[in-house]
């Protein structure tokens, strides 16, 4: 397979991977760089739980060729807690319980987030569109709706 | 899903350099967003040994809105095109088709050449590699029957784009470029109504901008689909309608139709509605017309009658609330 080396800022670190022309962001993080956080769901585009954040923008990982990330910011759910402690929207998604088995959790709390820096004070439809291509199959989505509303609230998704 | 095939990733800097790479290896295939392309690639549709990377080419992702047109590159993304303010006042349709497709994760990353070149749909086809070989490979890839219509020699996998309709009923052209040069046709001549082959671009050949040109005065246009799973979904059946409505007669009514054909399409016979009033009968002779035009096979789950029905429907609905608002 053709290699390449990839150099690309994940998590706030720079990095220099090698990694093949058809290897998906998503192995790339799960399996190279051990960030297991980015979860495998429908490994087909459907779910959502893959998501991360790529120069600002909700994408899914699952799709993105790796090779494609050559020079990008790529932040994965681990990214959020600082010092020990939850980000706000983690922290809302814990207290409103927005997570109950926890499988959907980081690509919505990474697709909320991704809302809540361009929009602080999103409407409950904006959320809802934001979160529409994340699937739950626990909590019944109200939960995590109002997690992210708990969030905004608190300060946004710091 | 399976992992991706092996191929190789060419990252072309120029247009020029972009056609030359899809042109010298014919089993090549442009990337854009890759919101299509990955998911066919990891279901074992095609192992191309080249993907040529559309992200690096520069202009293709230029884009003007003005009040004498618009000139969207390929290779903007959905993302940007449904949240323009300039594309939500000058052509609504388009706004609203961009905002339907797929989610906010898929549509930071799609893009425009990408959407309108999305490959046709049927639940034959859309499948994993072991479900498509369990079942027998259809017509369109490695087998020799098609499921939906097993007496007949054509594939009928349904287009089910959303931008296609809605620039079409404004009137768009795309712009081509290939290794025999550049060229500009209206967007409803790129499709064909073959499942296996619904674009009619020459090999190597992209699609690097789509023109709209300035809107009739008082047109106004929007977009509806059904589909199965409200928050993403591909359409079952989608309609775009322009309307410019004059002293409470048409004065000009473009339909055009996704989800139900292998290709999007412009209803035929609009122009006769023209010096119309948008009354019952105006809507019956529509929902006929698009009863008869559209063509859906039992490519999806949801029965092809009811996608029939729907169409007619919408285009109904979207009619007469055009009409409304005009008064
Ligand atoms: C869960 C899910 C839901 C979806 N829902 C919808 C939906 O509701 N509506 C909808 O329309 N689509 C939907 N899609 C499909 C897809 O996301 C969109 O059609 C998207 O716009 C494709 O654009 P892209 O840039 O990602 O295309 P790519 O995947 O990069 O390319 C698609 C095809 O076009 C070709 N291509 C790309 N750019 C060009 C060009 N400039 N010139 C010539 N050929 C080109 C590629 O070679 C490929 O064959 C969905 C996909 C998923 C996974
Ligand atoms: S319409 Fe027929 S040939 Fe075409 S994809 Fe479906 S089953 Fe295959
Ligand atoms: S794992 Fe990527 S969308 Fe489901
Ligand atoms: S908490 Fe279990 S899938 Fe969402």
């Amino acid at each position: 397979m053709a290699k390449r080396v990839l150099s690309f800022v994940v998590n706030g670190r720079l990095r220099e991977e090698a990694v093949g022309d058809s290897t998906l962001l998503l192995d790339l993080l799960r399996e190279q760089l051990g960030l297991t956080g980015t979860k495998r769901g429908c490994d087909g585009g459907e779910c959502g739980a893959c998501t991360v954040i790529v120069d600002g923008r909700p994408q899914l990982s699952c799709l993105t060729l790796a090779a494609r990330c050559d020079g990008a910011h790529v932040e994965t759910v681990e990214a959020l807690a600082a010092g020990g402690r939850m980000s706000a929207l983690q922290a809302a998604f814990h207290e409103k319980l927005g997570t109950q088995c926890g499988f959907c959790t980081p690509g919505m709390i990474m697709a909320a987030e991704a809302l809540l820096r361009g929009n602080p004070a999103p409407d409950e439809a904006t959320i809802r569109e934001a979160l529409g291509g994340n699937l739950c199959r626990c909590t019944g989505y109200v939960k995590i709706i109002e997690a992210v509303q708990a969030a905004a609230a608190a300060g946004g998704g710091r | 899903m399976e992992r991706l095939p092996a191929f190789e990733l060419k990252r072309p800097t120029s247009l020029a350099q972009a056609i030359e790479w899809l042109a010298a290896t014919p089993e090549a295939r442009a990337i854009a967003g890759g919101t299509d392309l990955v998911p066919n690639l990891r279901d074992g549709i095609g192992a191309p040994p080249v993907l040529v990377d559309l992200s690096r080419v520069p202009g293709f992702d230029a884009y003007e809105i003005r009040t004498a047109g618009a000139r969207i590159g390929a290779g903007v993304t959905l993302a940007r095109l449904a949240s323009d303010a300039g594309v939500a006042a000058a052509l609504p349709a388009v706004s609203a088709a961009a905002a339907s497709i797929a989610g906010p994760g898929h549509r930071s990353v799609a893009t425009v050449g990408g959407n309108l070149c999305v490959d046709t749909r049927c639940v034959y086809y859309n499948q994993s590699e072991w479900w498509r070989k369990s079942n027998g490979y259809c017509l369109k890839h490695l087998g020799d029957t098609c499921h939906v219509a097993p007496t007949g020699t054509r594939c009928h996998a349904a287009y089910q784009g959303d931008l296609a309709p809605a620039l079409i009923a404004c009137g768009a052209s795309v712009e081509l470029a290939g290794p025999r040069g550049t060229r500009t046709i209206a967007l409803e001549d790129l499709y064909r109504d073959d499942g296996l082959a619904h674009l009619a671009l020459e090999p190597g050949e992209l699609v690097v901008a789509v023109a709209v040109p300035a809107q009739p005065r008082g047109a106004m246009s929007a977009y509806r689909k059904a589909r199965a799973r409200g928050a993403i979904d591909f359409p079952l059946a989608g309609v775009a309608v322009r309307l410019a409505v004059d002293d409470g007669r048409i004065a000009a009514i473009d339909v055009a139709l996704t989800g139900t054909n292998s290709r999007p399409f412009r209803l035929a016979g609009t122009a006769a509605w023209v010096g119309r009033a948008v009354d019952d009968g105006l809507l019956a002779e529509l929902g006929k017309a698009v009863q008869k035009q559209v063509s859906p096979m039992r490519t999806t789950v949801t029965q092809s009658n009811w996608r029939r029905q729907v169409a007619s429907v919408e285009a109904q609905r979207l009619v007469r609330d055009l009409a409304k608002v005009a008064s």
